[in-house]
């Protein structure tokens, strides 16, 4: 349980780590990691194991735009409910509620630039709430998740030194 | 071709090259090698630290430093070494910034040494401990430490070393190779033979921030230990910048005034841009410096429980970057063993030998790699120990 924070820091980092290397790493016998991440699953704390993948490396074109969105808040539920309708939509990548100027920052991803302005003009603009969009098309990805795509940074270390 | 030979200084020329260099040729003309053989971190100097130098540069920073140093990274380390250990340097008269602790050892031991003076240096340790005692024209006598005592030099060792013409005993913990630390109830009963033989102490402590379980000693924090030790330390490994070269030394003004001496008059001075990168490092780097250690923490267990798990008996290193597994029982020597490991599995580690006599039978694993790259190379490790056994068992079976 002390150790769940490292745990899930190494994980977070590099998912496909074995049970035994983070047993061994973190000194802890093998079922016991076993059990916390099964607890940690269970609990939520673990969403999803997932890759970060450049899919320019492979031919395919993804479009990504960031939709800045001001929502009427309403009576109890806040931006909740109208944050919901927004996130159910699978073109939407992420939902943020920032400070500022604006209320929702949206993720949309799609295939192309006309599919994503046709979801923002016909279903994420007309949701009821939604006071008005701005829609910013990502023209290159620099760092995702933290992973720089082109990584100049290579290891350039002499094979040994004393 | 003319031969200058006869006309070399015969110290120089007679001196073995460092036993590494043999192994780096083989291993760079080795393709596909995971090299577990170096003495560096992996890391990138964090991004704050470069940015800094850079920004530096743009502001014309391209210029000599005074001899000692920037005064404000001299005050930089004299706050932190106050903070970290509570021992108190002046930064205008006891501290020296050097092009990396090598210069710094160098110039300890030039400005102690007299012809025939000996210098007490327990091995196995880094390469240049002897030869630039060599150079400086003193003598260096080797104290063998091995496994049965955690590879930490005994006072009574460094009692029985001491004759009419022993000035320093040199101090390298937590160690290259061997990863030991020197616990504080040794230090403390070696601080007293020091004290009581008025041996000169240079403390090379360049690996105290990777120290795992337990908080490290610094030598000149102990009692009556300040006005006789020179401290040296750097930025090389906690805040991963071997290659801006820049190191320090601390102590006594009679020994920090005849070290500038020398400086100025060879170095004048470190580079300004890695100066500027260190006081950046000692400001703001303790963050991304306490997480490189929590990951080596973490590589250092990983790689232990691998080579107990192999067959490989591994004293567990403390502090550093390396594990020093003991490689005697396959009935290879350390240097056949690596050779073999480089053919056969393509992984490179350096032979114990390379730190000493008592190096013999061990080899030095850097820990310093990706979890990746460790985990492949201890997978070969395994299979290469594993035939080495079986090839030995049938053997003596058969024998």
């Amino acid at each position: 349980m002390e150790r769940d924070a490292e745990l899930l820091e190494l994980l977070e980092a590099d998912s496909r780590l074995s049970h035994k290397q983070l047993a061994d790493m973190l000194g802890m016998q093998e079922d016991q990691v076993a059990e916390r991440i099964r607890i940690l699953e269970e609990e939520g704390a673990i969403l999803c194991y997932r890759t970060v993948v450049n899919w320019e490396k492979v031919g395919r074109e993804k479009v990504y735009a960031f939709i800045k969105v001001k929502v009427m808040p309403q009576r109890d539920v806040g931006f909740d409910a109208v944050a919901e309708r927004i996130y159910r939509f699978p073109e939407v990548n992420s939902v943020y509620l920032v400070s500022g100027d604006y209320d929702l920052a949206v993720l949309v991803e799609g295939e192309s630039m006309k599919e994503v302005a046709h979801f923002v003009a016909t279903k994420l603009s007309t949701i009821e709430g939604v006071v008005s969009t701005s829609t910013h098309f990502v023209l290159k990805a620099y760092k995702q998740e933290g992973v720089i795509l082109e990584d100049t940074e290579k290891n350039k270390r002499l094979v040994v030194t004393p | 071709m003319t031969s200058w030979t006869h006309a070399l200084n015969p110290a120089v020329r007679d001196m073995p090259p460092s036993g590494i260099r043999r192994f780096f040729d083989l291993v760079a003309a080795t393709k596909g090698v995971i090299s577990l053989g170096v003495g560096e971190p992996d890391f990138v100097t964090p991004w704050h630290i470069r940015e800094a130098c850079i920004y530096a540069l743009g502001r014309g920073y391209t210029r000599y430093t005074s001899n000692q140093g920037m005064p404000e990274l001299r005050q930089a380390i004299a706050g932190y070494l106050e903070e970290l250990y509570g021992v108190r340097y002046d930064p205008n008269r006891e501290i020296l910034i050097t092009v990396g602790v090598s210069e710094a050892l160098d110039l300890a031991l030039r400005a102690i040494l007299c012809p025939g003076d000996e210098v007490l240096i327990p091995e196995p340790c880094y390469v240049s401990y002897a030869p630039c005692t060599t150079l400086a024209g003193g003598v260096p006598v080797l104290l063998p430490t091995g496994p049965e005592n955690g590879f930490q030099v005994e006072a009574a060792q460094i009692e029985a070393a001491i004759t009419p013409h022993t000035k320093a005993l040199v101090l390298c913990y937590p160690n290259n190779p061997t990863g030991a630390v020197l616990d504080r109830h040794r230090l403390l009963e070696i601080a007293e033979v020091a004290r009581a033989r008025d041996l000169i102490v240079i403390s090379d402590e360049i690996y105290d921030r990777l120290t795992y379980d337990g908080e490290h000693t610094c030598v000149a924090a102990l009692p009556g230990m300040r006005e006789r030790t020179i401290l040296l330390n750097g930025f090389s490994k906690a805040y991963a910048m071997t290659g801006w070269r820049v190191g320090y030394a601390c102590g006594h003004p009679d020994f920090i005034g005849a070290m500038t001496k020398i400086h100025q008059y060879t170095m004048l001075c470190a580079p300004i841009t890695a100066q500027v990168a260190a006081l950046e490092a000692l400001k703001n780097g303790r963050g991304e410096m306490e997480k490189m250690v929590a990951q080596y923490n973490r590589r250092r267990r990983l790689v232990l429980q691998a080579f107990r798990e192999m067959g490989l008996p591994c004293f567990e290193p403390r502090g550093a970057f390396y594990a020093f597994p003991y490689v005697g029982h396959t009935g290879l020597s350390s240097e056949a063993f690596a050779e073999r490991l480089l053919q056969q599995e393509k992984v490179a580690v350096v032979p114990g030998t390379a730190f000493g006599p008592s190096g013999e039978g061990f080899i030095r694993c850097s820990y310093a790699a990706s979890v990746s790259q460790l985990s492949e190379a201890l997978q070969r490790m395994a299979r290469f120990v594993q035939r080495l056994t079986r090839a030995k068992v049938v053997s003596a079976a058969s024998g």
